[in-house]
């Protein structure tokens, strides 16, 4: 299969953002026939190396071939020329154009648009590789899966014969990816090259011909899907094998302190994304919630955090002192925090949300504390004293407290975060997604510093992307699917495969109801 | 379609940092060039030593006692509607109705002085109007800001229909209140008595426009740096998610600091009327709500760094009109070399913030 | 019966000089640059077709209209094209915000005009002496076959040059390549760029080209709405406002920006035909324009109708490196 020229190489890409270097000397081939899975954890540099194929970055040294002809690929102009094709993440669409105008953007040709062309051409492409896709629906009405069909609808119709997909699964449920999957064979068998990003195992062992592991933005290594397994990917992305040895204290006298009871949540559009939540979560344990992403994890820590007006349904906090409890429906943040309840919440957005990027280490530790106190002006001593003290405690690596957190790196803005969460000796402890893009050092600082809280009495929610992590780490785990509780298990013992079954049990039944 | 494996010729790339000093050297040398051409179409068009006219313009704003208050009193204008963007702009919300907020504020004024001239005395009338022309100018600015926040409407273009609004709105209360019949303006409003004016302090009769714009302009610095809504307001402006997370409501933030933009610019048509012109004409504002955006934009909303940049602007205004009235040319050359320098100073901010890097070249810092 | 006539012909002169203006900067924001030098344009536009016709009228003893036209129209579009290529290598190359970019244009764009106008006046022999009358003669000669027609007995071909430019637009627009791409770059400049549409290109292309057909306006108001002259008087730059004010009324959309054009002349003239109005109350009617914009400009805001709303990045810079 890798006899011939390459249809894609790539050799010694090195590009940095700043300080980061997201990609260093990375080579990369790619094959026509043969799906390539690129492994690699978040932050590993796999989409800085697919972007920079694509055009949108140009590298800072390295060379790059198609079809054994050096280019310099500077714009995604040029891409298109060169039969190169990405499908992102973050879907590139036009929301007030239809899925044909999408779809022929940016394409070369003069004068007058013959949209029934354009749409019988489609239509051929849909029936040639097993797609559905209407050219005359205005991408602002489609699911997303529907946007990611036309997504991949619009690179074949450019011609591209080297297809890149930046974790395409991420946010699709099993049945649809099963869909996209049949329709990449087809695509394969039909000759061309495809790329597939991602850091799901099963998903590499289930549709790649070949694996390119990236690691911390170097060549990991290279194997044949069939030759390996999971256990050997593992060990080139991580490095070592994972045995994570998280420390997991018993929890003491547990008691309840957040009770949720049937918890209903539509987004603007009147799309469910929390379906008749319930559970309680106990002083002195981890409560651990997975599922695969967009389950409602992300709704169902910030309603808590009281960020979405609530419709349907109770969140009551129980004092820990008195047993008071408190109904926190309909309360924003500060009317949570004016009530006594101490809730800290570490979001999955660190810099969009939990922090201000252009605002310096003491403005951010401002956030939760600037109204303390009667006077008219805010206090910035005790700030200064606390982001001082954060950065000497957790070891955050900045030139000073004037510096922007923008400008730390990933690890670092998160310790800022999470210090400052915990500063305020809350009761409550929601963390979404901590150790996202952390280093190993990093991650295990963040699980420390979780079970210091836990051992102090504090309820911890713990939202996270990694089981193996929530297996080690929580007391008990939370299964969301499609914004529904599928079970509650504990975590001592837990099997993987069950709840791994169990993140995709309702799958069907998701989000795609719509207000009457 | 014939990529070449060459890099591209010019590439740009965002500074990290800039060392204070080099980015004033950087906005320092866009002025100066900014100068130059403007001198360059001045002699093009007069045949004048441009250094001349430079001088010129030097003896326009300071070559007599009266000329130099008439300069302070102008600046402090300016500086006074530029004040009143700050909280605004600093919350990312374009008030471009600061001239319909000044003028509000100036009707305000105008009607105090008419309407109660004649039985209240000065000091109740400067407050009475003071407090008029604060609540015009913050109802004027709390309408876009409301919709805004309930509705999501689109800020510029709404503050910027309200401009004409007011300035109709100026029209037909110049009609109103005509003085003399058929003049089509309002006149000198209590001319004779004074009443409603302000009073001279020191001697100096713009003495308490300066005094006034100076204290508010520490007040709006200390304001948006040290205080708790000025804290609010750098939070809701660098990100409504991150405000909502702590619990701040932008809709209240967004609100409340737009009566305050509109209040101080109503303030400023307040000066305007009470302690300037004594009249209420649509020119009143004359655009000073226009350039002040600029004034504030420049100064990246620090109200010190806007005293300089006002007071350069209206420099090149009186200069250029005096250019005009020496040399028997028309005022209007005032607004090209305003606009001329503009221009390189708009520009000059690209290089305070993004270096170009040269094809083979090694990007330097 | 008459008095409608004459509305609706001072109606259409008015909205011609907005139409031009509204249709060149619905061009511009189609590529996401909210251009508030509309005023500074339509001025250099008008000064600088004033003053390629002066300067032949004068040098040349008797000047041919139609010779005087062509300059006049070639020296317009020459100066706004000039304005609109300032405002792009501002904003596009050089970042520069949108917002105060596009008011310096209007504040240079009337100094530049008030003060070459002022100047011409003076060279003529004193204020209001300036005039190209066989210019603008050209200019306000109307079509034969027309003459009898009523309405359209008065109208030069400029007014219908500003219907057939915003039909031309409308298809533009809806109907070509171009159009889509240009439309993508307003509404998502990432997702146009990631489509291999240089963003660049098509926001300086577009706001140049935007700007002069917004020149025309200036020039359309300096030969036919004030007959060849020059007058100190403001009366561009709130016609400039009006044109802005148009392009949200029309929702950004020439078709509608035709009939809103006249519509909005009937409403600024409507006080001159309704007896018994005070001037006060005259000033009120006026203001009719503007606050039925801002009520369009509220519906449109909570409807929420995808259809209806301004170019998504319209005021946003777009570079393709910042992260």
């Amino acid at each position: 299969m890798q006899s011939g020229t390459a249809a894609v190489s790539m050799r010694d890409i090195v590009k940095a953002f700043g300080p980061v270097v997201a990609n260093d000397k990375v080579d990369l081939d790619i094959f026509s026939g043969e799906i390539l899975a690129l492994l690699g954890e978040n932050g590993s540099g796999k989409t800085t190396l697919m972007n920079i194929l694509s055009g949108i970055y140009y590298p800072d040294a390295g060379h790059v071939s198609v079809n054994g002809r050096e280019v310099s690929i500077r714009s995604p102009k040029d891409v298109y020329d060169l039969g190169i094709g990405m499908v992102h993440q973050h879907f590139k669409l036009v929301d007030v154009l239809t899925a044909a105008e999408n779809i022929i953007l940016g394409m070369p040709g003069e004068g007058n648009l013959d949209m029934k062309a354009v749409g019988r051409k489609i239509l051929d492409i849909c029936a040639l590789y097993g797609f559905s896709v209407d050219p005359g629906q205005k991408v602002y009405d489609m699911s997303v899966s529907q946007k990611q069909t036309v997504e991949i609808v619009k690179v074949l119709y450019r011609g591209a014969k080297i297809l890149i997909l930046d974790e395409p699964t991420a946010v699709l449920t099993p049945q649809e990816t099963e869909k996209l999957f049949r329709v990449l064979r087809n695509m394969k068998n039909d000759g061309k090259a495809i790329v597939l990003i991602t850091h799901k195992l099963h998903e590499v062992e289930e549709i790649s011909d070949r694996v390119a592991v990236l690691r911390r933005g170097k060549n990991a290594g290279e194997l044949v899907t069939k030759n390996t397994d999971a256990a050997e990917m593992t060990n080139m992305m991580v490095g070592r094998a994972v045995t994570l040895n998280i420390a997991r204290p018993e929890p003491k006298d547990p008691k309840p302190r957040i009770v949720v009871d049937r918890l209903t949540l539509r987004d603007e559009e009147g799309i469910i994304k929390l379906n008749e939540v319930s559970f309680t979560a106990y002083s002195g344990e981890v409560l651990g919630i997975a599922g695969i992403s967009g389950c409602g994890q992300k709704e169902l820590l910030e309603t808590i955090a009281g960020l979405h007006p609530l419709k349907s349904g109770s969140v009551t906090y129980i004092k820990p002192e008195t047993g008071e409890k408190i109904d926190m429906a309909g309360l924003d943040p500060r009317e949570i925090f004016s009530l006594g309840v101490m809730l800290s919440f570490v979001p999955e957005d660190r810099l969009g949300m939990g922090l201000v990027g252009n605002m310096d280490l003491t403005n951010n530790m401002m956030l939760r504390s600037f109204r303390r106190g009667k006077s008219v002006f805010t206090d910035r001593k005790t700030p200064r004293n606390l982001a001082r003290s954060v950065v000497d405690e957790l070891s955050v690596n900045t030139p000073g407290l004037t510096t922007p957190v923008r400008r730390l790196s990933g690890g670092n803005v998160q310790k800022v975060l999470v210090g400052r969460e915990i500063s305020s000796s809350p009761t409550v402890l929601m963390t979404a997604y901590a150790v996202r893009g952390l280093d190993i050092n990093s991650s295990y600082t963040i699980y420390d510093l979780i079970n210091q809280q836990k051992e102090k009495g504090v309820a911890v929610i713990f939202v996270g992307e990694d089981l193996d992590v929530l297996l080690e780490l929580c007391d008990r785990i939370l299964v969301l699917c499609g914004g529904r509780v599928s079970g509650i298990v504990a975590g001592r013992g837990a099997d993987k495969n069950e709840v791994g079954l169990m993140m995709t049990k309702h799958g069907k039944e998701t989000t795609h109801e719509s207000d009457a | 379609m014939n990529p070449t494996h060459r890099e591209p010729w010019i590439r740009i790339a965002r500074r990290d940092s800039i060392a204070a000093w080099h980015g004033w050297l950087i906005r320092l040398a866009g002025l100066l060039l900014a100068l130059l051409v403007s001198a360059v179409v001045i002699y093009l068009i007069v045949r004048l030593n441009p250094i001349k006219v430079y001088s010129a313009m030097f003896e326009g704003n300071f070559g007599t006692n009266r000329r130099m208050w008439v300069t302070f009193r102008d600046i402090a204008m300016l500086l006074c509607i530029g004040i009143g963007l700050a909280p605004a702009f600093k919350m990312r919300f374009w008030n471009i109705g600061a001239e319909g907020q000044v003028l509000v504020g100036g009707i305000a004024t105008a009607a105090v002085m008419i309407y109660c001239g004649k039985f209240m005395p000065t000091w109740a009338l400067l407050i009475a109007s003071l407090l008029a022309s604060l609540v015009a100018g913050a109802v004027w600015g709390g309408i876009p800001a409301a919709f805004k926040a309930r509705y999501g409407t689109n800020e510029t273009l709404f503050t910027l229909m309200m401009n004409y609004v007011a300035i109709q709105l100026t029209s037909y209360f110049v009609a109103v209140w005509e003085n003399p019949f058929g003049s089509n303006t309002v006149g000198i409003i209590n001319q004779r008595t004074q009443t409603g004016w302000f009073p001279p302090l020191l001697g100096q009769k713009y003495m308490l426009n300066v005094l006034l714009v100076l204290v508010l302009t520490v007040a709006m610095f200390v304001y948006l740096r040290y205080s708790k809504h000025g804290y609010e307001i750098a939070v809701v402006g660098e990100s409504n998610k991150t405000a909502r997370y702590i619990g701040i409501s932008v809709k209240r933030v967004l609100i409340r600091t737009m009566m305050l933009s509109g209040a101080v610019c109503g303030l400023a048509g307040f000066i305007a009327v009470a302690g300037a012109s004594h009249t209420i004409s649509t020119s009143t504002a004359g655009g000073s709500g226009f350039t002040a955006i600029i004034v504030a934009w420049l100064a990246k909303f620090n109200t010190f760094v806007m005293v300089l940049v006002a007071g350069l602007l209206v420099f090149l205004e009186k200069g250029a009109i005096q250019i005009a009235s020496q040399y028997n040319l028309n005022d209007y050359a005032s607004q090209m070399i305003t606009g001329i320098i503009l221009f390189f100073i708009l520009g000059s901010e690209f290089f305070t913030r993004y270096r170009v890097i040269f094809r083979g070249r090694k990007g330097g810092r | 019966m008459a008095q409608v006539l004459s509305l609706l012909q001072a109606a259409i002169v008015f909205g011609t000089v907005i139409l031009f203006g509204a249709v060149g900067e619905i061009l511009t924001e189609k590529s996401g640059n909210l251009n508030l030098g509309v005023p500074g344009i339509m001025y250099l536009g008008g000064i600088a077709g004033l003053g390629g016709a002066f300067l032949y009228e004068t040098s040349v003893a008797a000047p041919v209209p139609l010779v005087g036209l062509i300059i006049a129209l070639f020296c317009a579009l020459l100066a706004s094209v000039l304005a609109g290529f300032i405002y792009s290598f501002l904003t596009i190359t050089l970042r520069a915000n949108q917002n105060v970019t596009g008011l310096t244009l209007t504040i240079f764009g009337s100094g530049v005009a008030n003060f070459l106008g002022g100047a011409m006046n003076k060279m003529a022999g004193g204020v209001g002496q300036i005039s190209v009358s066989a210019t603008s003669s050209a200019y306000r000669a109307t079509f034969p076959f027309l003459s009898e027609v009523g309405v359209l007995s008065s109208l030069g071909f400029m007014t219908y040059l500003a219907i057939v430019l915003a039909f031309i637009m409308s298809w533009f627009l809806r109907k070509t390549r171009k159009g889509l791409n240009l439309r993508a770059v307003g509404e998502n400049p990432a997702t146009a760029d990631a489509a291999g549409i240089s963003v660049t290109k098509y926001k300086y292309l577009s706001t140049c080209v935007g700007a002069a057909v917004t020149g025309l306006g200036g020039l359309y108001y300096v030969m036919d709405y004030i007959k060849g002259t020059w007058a100190n008087d403001g009366g561009i730059e709130k016609l400039g406002w009006l044109a802005v004010a148009l392009v949200i009324f029309a929702r950004w959309k020439p078709r509608h920006a035709i009939w809103g054009s006249y519509l909005f002349g009937v409403l600024f003239w409507l006080y001159f035909y309704i007896g018994g109005l005070t001037r006060s109350s005259q000033e009120l009617f006026k203001m009719l324009p503007y606050i039925v914009t801002i009520l369009v400009l509220i519906v449109v805001s909570m409807r929420r109708k995808h259809e209806n709303q301004p170019p998504a990045s319209l005021g946003q810079p777009y570079f393709r490196e910042d992260r």
